[in-house]
């Protein structure tokens, strides 16, 4: 075998506890070569190429079928890849089947085995790999402990609600202390409230453990909440990526200004440093390479005033209202424009109100 | 008043439910009752009778045959009857035991192929049932006759004497059990299989679990039930058969179905027949108990 060191998980432990990140964890880079998969007629995975970094929060966002869980998939060594190159830590792993690769999962409906007990659920990676009874209780106590299950360690899965089986498939997979934690939409089963509420748990997590998660998601709050770094697929290739700010504010396509987040989208050709549209004439601050193109603008930073006020400002009129609690969102005629802005003030359908688009907050997309 | 209740969507009062109930239960009561209960308890009557010298009922209460059944006669203590009743469970468990062993790869086959091929596998599983048993097992007669080329290599392995057929023997028997009842248990698994939920031994295999645990702990808990449902279908017949023995072994290789057929008919000794099945139905009820006990171990859902 190439060189894995499947015993790396097994160290005695150490009683320092969790903080910082804990010694035991072998640190290793996760490298993507130019990984290629198809399904039939399907093109699921383009020739991707990533490095992810040894404790980097990394996120696969995309609808559904753009092959982000195929190539966590890959990862985990539950799909073979056509062509390309799977190496972690600087050894190949391509042809290493999953069960000889120090990567867990959390799956996606989180696949707790019904006949086990909690306890045992947890311990089974401990137990596949032989560790002693003494070891398997320590570790497995202890990842109970740190998720909040200790009392569940008796029960069986189906005994438990969806957040407390979220939490098992969690400890499951943290308890071998892999290199790398896959989480294929973990939260995907579980209501709003429930996830908000993980998704800044799993954030500390890994910053406690210090542990390279990489998670696919296809819900663009969770992507920029818990990341370090974020991945826009489509189609099998990744679009965009970059840290969640960087993503957010500068999208380079459309598709990435619309996937993540709202956009609007305003069309027009360039010349002079200005931008030529059917709303007007905007200036922008962004550099642009084309004559005829689209630029985008979120739309809470839309400012809104009752009188014409500094440059890029012209009228529309409000179409419709949808009070948010925290915010209001207005659309806007001409150009279909989405406005989001504090709930403090009201706003009447049909009136007419002055927009700004300041100059910074206009994204530049190349397509 | 009634009290009103919703029965799966309808309404209706308890009174209503009972009386429907008992008018699609009855006749299928009666049925039972006039053919499986009334009987069983004349096999138990008869069962502890004599027979006349003339294979005539004597009722005089006995539990003679139940002694001969467990080897005390006239002439001291033979294990005859025990050695063919031993015999009998051993067929029956090994026969389970090599269905079990084919079923599985067979049924995960045929869930591995296209749906719209699926039935076409199954009907290939099904096909030997458009015919009668007792051809079925003549066409062994037939497939291990010194002529044909299963026989001839047996005797050019110096296994069997030249000339001679594989059969009356063991091994006949178990082909004939065999290719007769994995039917049974690839049916019921083959449903087990094709509702396994994947996800769980993607699991196991990203937990470092081996083949084997993989198979014994994502594959088998999940197939229990149509793994049971074959067992039993299988286990059951082949305690009592007696067609597959009487045509693939003759006197040689004589298994507990024989010797209840023989008794009712060429002995005439109808008690002891009676006492025979009494003690083949104990014992497949205690080994269906053990079974249960063993597999609930296994799963506890």
């Amino acid at each position: 075998m190439t060189g894995v060191d499947l015993e790396s998980g097994s160290d005695p432990h150490q009683e320092s506890g969790e903080a910082a990140h804990s010694p035991n964890i072998s640190r290793a880079d996760l490298d993507l070569h130019n990984i290629d998969k198809r399904f039939g007629e399907v093109h699921a995975v383009a020739d991707v190429s990533l490095n992810i970094p040894a404790g980097e929060f990394f996120t696969l966002l995309g609808p559904s079928g753009c092959g982000k869980t195929t190539l966590l998939r890959i990862i985990a060594g539950l799909e073979v890849a056509d062509r390309g190159e799977v190496v972690l830590g600087g050894d190949k792993i391509t042809s290493l089947p999953a069960n000889r690769r120090q990567v867990n999962t959390v799956f996606q409906s989180y696949a707790l085995f019904p006949h086990l007990s909690i306890f045992e659920n947890v311990a089974f990676g401990l137990r596949s790999r032989k560790t002693p009874q003494a070891e398997v209780r320590s570790r497995v106590d202890r990842r109970l402990e740190m998720l909040g299950l200790q009392t569940m360690a008796n029960r069986y899965p189906h005994e438990l609600s969806g957040g407390q089986q979220q939490r098992v498939a969690l400890a499951r997979a943290l308890v071998n202390e892999p290199q790398v934690l896959l989480l294929d939409e973990p939260m995907s089963a579980l209501d709003a409230k429930l996830r908000a509420q993980i998704q800044v748990e799993l954030r500390r997590l890994q910053r406690k453990l210090g542990m390279t998660f990489i998670l696919v998601t296809h819900d663009q709050d969770e992507a920029l909440v818990v990341s370090d770094r974020i991945a826009v697929m489509r189609r099998g290739t990744i679009v965009q990526s970059g840290s969640p700010k960087d993503v957010y504010e500068t999208p380079h396509t459309r598709f990435v200004a619309e996937f993540l987040g709202a956009a609007n989208l305003i069309a027009g050709g360039y010349q002079d440093g200005c931008l030529e549209t059917e709303l007007g004439r905007f200036r922008l601050a962004q550099p642009v390479s084309w004559q005829e193109g689209t630029v985008a603008i979120r739309p809470e930073r839309i400012r809104l005033s009752s009188k014409p006020a500094g440059e890029n400002s012209f009228k529309a009129q409000i179409q419709e209202v949808i009070y948010r609690g925290t915010n209001v969102d207005l659309s806007l005629e001409p150009g279909q424009l989405r406005v989001r802005t504090g709930a403090e003030e009201t706003f009447e359908p049909g009136k007419s109100i002055w927009l700004e688009l300041p100059p910074e907050a206009l994204v530049v997309l190349n397509d | 008043m009634t009290k009103l209740l919703i029965w799966y969507g309808e309404l209706t009062t308890r009174r209503n439910l009972t009386r429907r109930g008992l008018g699609y239960l009855s006749p299928g009561m009666l049925w039972l009752l006039w053919f499986l209960i009334l009987p069983g308890f004349v096999l138990v009557l008869v069962s502890f009778i004599s027979r006349g010298s003339y294979g005539q009922l004597e009722w005089n209460f006995t539990i003679e045959n139940y002694k001969r059944l467990l080897g005390f006669s006239l002439f001291g203590w033979s294990a005859d009857y025990l050695r063919i009743i031993l015999r009998s469970v051993i067929v029956a468990v090994v026969t389970c035991g090599i269905c079990v062993l084919l079923a599985y790869p067979l049924a995960f086959f045929i869930c591995g192929r296209p749906a719209r091929n699926r039935y076409f596998w199954l009907t290939l599983v099904i096909v030997p049932f458009w015919t009668n048993m007792v051809i079925r097992t003549y066409a062994w007669l037939l497939i291990l006759d010194p002529d044909f080329p299963l026989a001839r290599l047996a005797a050019l392995l110096k296994l069997i004497p030249d000339g001679s057929a594989l059969y009356p023997s063991a091994l006949a028997v178990y082909l004939g059990m065999v290719s007769m009842f994995l039917p049974f248990v690839v049916l019921p698994l083959y449903s087990s299989v094709e509702r396994l939920d994947w996800s769980l031994v993607e699991a196991a295999q990203d937990l470092y679990a081996s083949r084997w645990r993989v198979f014994s702990q994502a594959i088998l808990p999940q197939t229990l039930p149509g793994l049971s449902v074959g067992v039993i279908l299988t286990f059951v017949p082949t305690m009592g058969m007696f067609v597959v023995p009487d045509l693939l072994a003759g006197a040689k290789y004589m298994l507990v179905g024989n010797l209840i057929q023989q008794q009712f008919g060429q002995s005439r000794d109808w008690p002891f027949g009676a006492a025979i099945s009494m003690g083949l139905m104990v014992l497949t009820l205690i080994s269906l108990q053990l079974y249960r006990r063993r597999s609930k171990e296994v799963d506890i859902l």
